[in-house]
């Protein structure tokens, strides 16, 4: 390798720790995205010219024309996409970094470099990266709503465990046995898609969030192995820099559900055995209200707090709370929007969507700087979230979401709430806020709702 | 046992980048707000891309003459870069959305 690409790689490098590191503040975010992708700019104009191998010319006819054609491609979703299908997006191309991983290895591991320790690496890249795309492929899916239903074999925890089990073990021995048959490794590809899809498959609603990190976490992983590969730098560095910031949000997000990671991968949520045992609390009356009703009792208020949930991306109804909000301040109404760490299905699915409604994020506050917040508020209206506001998490040790920090609405004066219907969120529980006192259901549609919410406070004074 | 220590002795080097950049990679990320949370992921999952270096690398040593190579290879590029380009170009736009407003 020539020195200048040696130093083109360290300066790629440094550029990813930058940008990484600007992403983390709301300022300098966009520079350090830019950072960021000029240095793979950089990485890849760098690898392709400045190598110092004798290589024919229709070789690089092909990189070319691959990488145009990717890129054109890549361009396009990226600016076509609607800002409600970015859980899906992340999924979608992080499925294609994972399935180029488990590619490169296919192709070494034909050219059969020897080492154990290539083999290694060529044996990680394969298994890694075939189950980061079957499993990212499954979680776009599901978010697409191609795939609606959280599919669960019986005793599917078992299976997948045992599955895991026999993958490993198939691949030490392939590594072990130190064969050259290539169709031992297209067995072990198929076999390592299969995991990513029952990997992924009975895990849904809002553990989506915690899915779509982890697999992000294991694409930069793969990168990483393949990088080890060919003893590249800048491959390794970028892809444990994506690796770590990816299970650190996938930790976060754990944790804002209070359940271990072994708990959301392995474990059943929301599943048959943890359905609800306390039917004692249902049954209390539910105080249904209407558009002009809900308008009144906002119009007369001083503060007004907004918890918006997956409902709302459901419904599109990002634009419609927006012009709600900024009716309300225009009344002299303090109005801000309290976000769950984990609502949405995605982490921060909410403050994208806001945002691409023009919600200044000031507004946008975070659960434990809002949750003081509640008793002085007059109205919360909670449009399309659930379980990230169910005090059974406070007071009800047999609840499956027992101990999951949650917004504290209840504290609130007097509570609003749009749902479609009375249907359980994804958890399957029973939410007793429902029958509070202070509580009154607005059901129907929420940007329908919304709409007419918004009407009927255009008219008032 | 032998083999473990001989190949720590080899890789040193390697391990100790690992482990410097596992730290980095967290020392950076952590405390990040939860308004960034999807920039920053999709950000790092345009990073991961960087898989396309290897994808290229293929493609210049592989044999001219081995075409399940060649198409492989090409293949890899392509979704590599769609991971880069449009994990970027995601970003910038979602990121534009965050300004600040004036009043």
């Amino acid at each position: 390798m020539s020195i200048t690409l040696s130093i083109l790689y360290l300066i790629a490098t440094i550029t990813f720790i930058l940008g990484l590191k600007l992403l983390g503040h709301p300022e300098t975010a966009k520079k350090g995205n830019l950072i960021a992708a000029s240095g793979m700019g950089l990485a890849i104009i760098g690898t392709i010219f400045l190598h110092e191998l004798d290589v024919p010319n229709f070789i690089y006819a092909i990189i070319g024309g691959s990488i145009l054609f990717g890129a054109i491609i890549g361009w396009l979703i990226a600016i076509k996409v609607e800002m409600t299908k970015m859980p899906e997006l992340v999924s979608l191309f992080n499925g294609f970094g994972g399935a180029s991983a488990a590619l490169i290895g296919i192709v070494e591991f034909g050219h059969n470099m020897g080492s154990t320790t290539q083999l290694i690496t060529i044996i990680a890249a394969i298994v890694i990266g075939s189950i980061t795309f079957s499993g990212s492929m499954i979680a776009w899916a599901k978010l697409n709503g191609t795939m609606w239903k959280d599919i669960r074999l019986p005793k599917y925890n078992i299976i997948n465990n045992l599955f895991f089990l026999g993958l490993l073990t198939f691949a030490v021995f392939i590594v072990y046995s130190d064969t050259n048959n290539n169709l031992i490794i297209y067995a072990l590809l198929l076999a390592a898609l299969v995991y990513g899809v029952l990997f992924v498959i009975p895990i849904g609603g809002a553990d989506m969030p915690v899915v779509i990190s982890l697999l992000n976490s294991l694409t930069g992983i793969a990168a990483a192995i393949t990088g080890v590969l060919y003893g590249n730098m800048v491959m390794i560095v970028g892809g444990i820099l994506v690796g770590s910031a990816g299970l650190i949000l996938t930790f976060a997000m754990c944790k804002a559900m209070n359940r271990s990671l072994g708990n959301v991968v392995f474990g059943a949520f929301g599943g048959n055995e943890t359905a609800p045992t306390e039917t004692g609390k249902k049954g209390g009356t539910i105080k249904k209200t209407n558009p002009s009703d809900a308008a009144v009792m906002m119009n007369y208020s001083d503060k007004v707090i907004i918890v918006p949930g997956y409902g709302l991306a459901v419904a599109q109804a990002q634009h419609v709370i927006h012009e709600l909000e900024e009716l309300l301040t225009k009344k002299g109404i303090e109005v801000s929007y309290a976000i769950h760490p984990v609502a949405g299905r995605m982490p921060g699915h909410m403050n994208v969507l806001l945002a691409e409604s023009n919600v200044d994020y000031d507004k946008l506050i975070d659960m434990d700087d809002i949750n003081p917040q509640f008793k002085n508020t007059d109205v919360v209206l909670v449009v399309g979230a659930n379980d990230v506001v169910n005090p059974a998490a406070h007071n009800d040790p047999s609840s499956p979401i027992y101990g999951m920090p949650i917004l504290d609405v209840e504290n609130a004066k007097s509570i609003i709430i749009n749902k479609r219907t009375m249907n359980p969120g994804y958890a399957g529980i029973e939410n007793e806020l429902f029958y509070n006192q202070k509580t009154s259901m607005l059901f129907g549609d929420a940007k329908a709702t919304i709409q007419e919410l918004l009407s009927e406070l255009k008219g008032m004074q | 046992m032998t083999e473990l220590i001989d190949f720590i002795s080899k890789n040193l080097q390697l391990i100790y980048i690992l482990i410097l950049a596992i730290f980095i990679g967290v020392e950076v990320i952590k405390n990040i707000p939860a308004v960034l949370h999807t920039p920053l992921m999709s950000g790092a999952n345009a990073l991961s891309g960087v898989v396309i270096v290897g994808a290229i690398l293929v493609l210049l040593y592989a044999d001219p003459n081995n075409i399940v190579a060649l198409i492989l290879g090409s293949i890899a590029i392509i979704l590599g870069i769609i991971n880069v380009v449009g994990g970027f170009a995601v970003t910038n736009r979602m990121l534009q959305m965050f300004k600040k407003k004036r009043k």
